[in-house]
């Protein structure tokens, strides 16, 4: 089982984060019932893998969701749903769900986990704790969610679209996929930055 | 980037801004102290991706809540210029991420050396032949080019000098390495800059350039019509903003008061 964790420049250290990438994931329905039914043990930002071109971009939502909940000042119930919208160029909380949350149809699908100490759980659960958790809850297949297999997986044109990204012809002058996918990548980060500002 | 004199030195005289007290791989590294705010040179998420943090502290001699709309605002407006120019094509440092209450910024870092230190690391001591460098021309039409696509997009910058363009090496050369004058131009510090279409605006922007040129780089004043040339050609609406430097240059930035 590979449970990445992750460190993040400039998050504090009381804060972990854990990554995991499942692909051919069979029970998407169920995971996306457990946070409609606000189960408190699926505790995670539950992400469609295809919205995501690389894994800064996913990163950059989780450090914008540390960042939120370090100064307390988070737009939604906790630093997990803060991290799939953080991923949202508008400030459309119930939008930001729909379009880079799980869903039934999902078959790839990003798992991150955030744990620091707060006053009901002084002592964050463990990495090998979320590990069974996840093995035990998500059916699919566990891959390294490394940036080839990121990419591979990104919905390019629906990524596009869903930073209003379409239409630039500079852009698509590009020959080069890979610099292509950059410029890309820092349109999208961008436009998290700015959200709805 | 400008190497900082005592880089270490400095990063002790003022307290780092909260975000940039947690953990990292490198220490940040106080860049520039200006007017308003200041540069550290750091990284975002990963060790390797080094950025820019524009940090404007709180103004004590400000009323706290006047001091925190007035960063508010000031972080907002260069951010949207900057992603506004990215996604029209110009090259500026794009924008990771924000904190708008805490007064940071953090932008993407632009690897190379102001193309003040390019030109004047050109110049060395010549005074003859200036005016036949066909490179450094070719230099000067790049920046022409620049000027004249960020007007063509509707951005005034309200700051333009050689510090404030970085000169990008091609990739695979030797950062730092400020002797060459290939590369790309990248616009930095649009902290002054507003939207504008008029070619009064632009006339200004190109006079302030043309001014602080001839400071700079006094002996390459006679190549700077280059940069004019460029600009011409570069957009539609240049013609008329280039007959407006004309006035401008009579009675000097301000507009007259009188009458």
């Amino acid at each position: 089982m590979s449970l990445e964790t992750v460190v993040l420049e400039h998050a504090p250290s009381s804060y972990k984060v854990y990554l995991a990438l499942f692909r051919n994931v069979r029970n998407s329905g169920f995971l996306h019932q457990q946070l409609l039914a606000r189960n408190a043990d699926f505790e995670y930002a539950f992400i469609d893998a295809s919205t995501i071109v690389s894994r800064v971009h996913l990163l950059s939502a989780v450090f914008k969701a540390v960042n939120n909940s370090v100064n307390g000042a988070l737009k939604t119930p906790n630093v997990h749903s803060e991290t799939v919208v953080s991923l949202s160029a508008s400030n459309n909380i119930s939008e930001a769900y729909r379009r880079f949350g799980v869903s039934p149809s999902t078959t790839d699908l990003f798992v991150v986990k955030i744990t620091f100490p707060s006053d009901s759980s002084p002592v964050p659960v463990s990495a090998d704790a979320i590990s069974q958790h996840l093995k035990d809850n998500v059916e699919g297949d566990i891959v390294p969610p490394t940036n080839e297999i990121v990419s591979s997986i990104a919905d390019v044109k629906a990524i596009r679209k869903n930073y209003k990204l379409n239409g630039l012809a500079w852009l698509d002058t590009i020959k080069d996929e890979v610099v292509k996918r950059e410029e890309i990548e820092k349109l999208v980060l961008s436009g998290m930055a700015l959200r709805g500002l | 980037m400008a190497a900082a004199v005592s880089d270490a030195a400095l990063a002790h005289e003022f307290p780092l801004p909260k975000i940039l007290t947690n953990p990292a791989s490198t220490p940040p590294t106080l860049i520039t102290q200006g007017a308003e705010g200041r540069l550290y040179k750091t990284t975002y998420l990963l060790p390797d991706i080094a950025c820019a943090l524009k940090y404007r502290p709180p103004k004590p001699w400000r009323h706290p809540i006047l001091d925190q709309r007035l960063t508010r605002h000031r972080i907002l407006s260069e951010a949207r210029i900057l992603a506004k120019c990215r996604r029209d094509g110009l090259r500026v440092p794009s924008v990771y991420a924000l904190d708008e209450s805490a007064g940071w910024l953090m932008l993407e870092w632009i690897e190379g050396t102001p193309v003040r230190v390019n030109i004047n690391n050109r110049l060395g001591n010549r005074t003859e032949g200036i005016e036949d460098d066909e490179e450094l021309k070719e230099l000067m039409r790049k920046i022409g080019m620049a000027v004249g696509k960020m007007h063509s997009i509707g951005i005034i910058h309200g700051d333009l000098t050689t510090s404030n363009m970085m000169l990008k090496p091609p990739a695979g050369d030797q950062p730092d390495n400020a002797t060459g004058l290939e590369g790309e131009i990248v616009i930095i510090d649009l902290g002054l800059a507003s939207g504008g279409v008029h070619d009064e605006d632009r006339a200004v922007d190109l006079y302030v350039l043309e001014r602080a040129f001839g400071s700079t780089h006094p002996r390459a004043e006679c190549i700077f019509n280059e940069v004019l040339e460029a600009y011409k050609k570069s957009f539609k609406q240049a013609g008329v903003a280039l007959k407006k430097l004309e006035e401008v240059r009579m009675r000097g930035r301000k507009r007259s008061m009188l009458g």
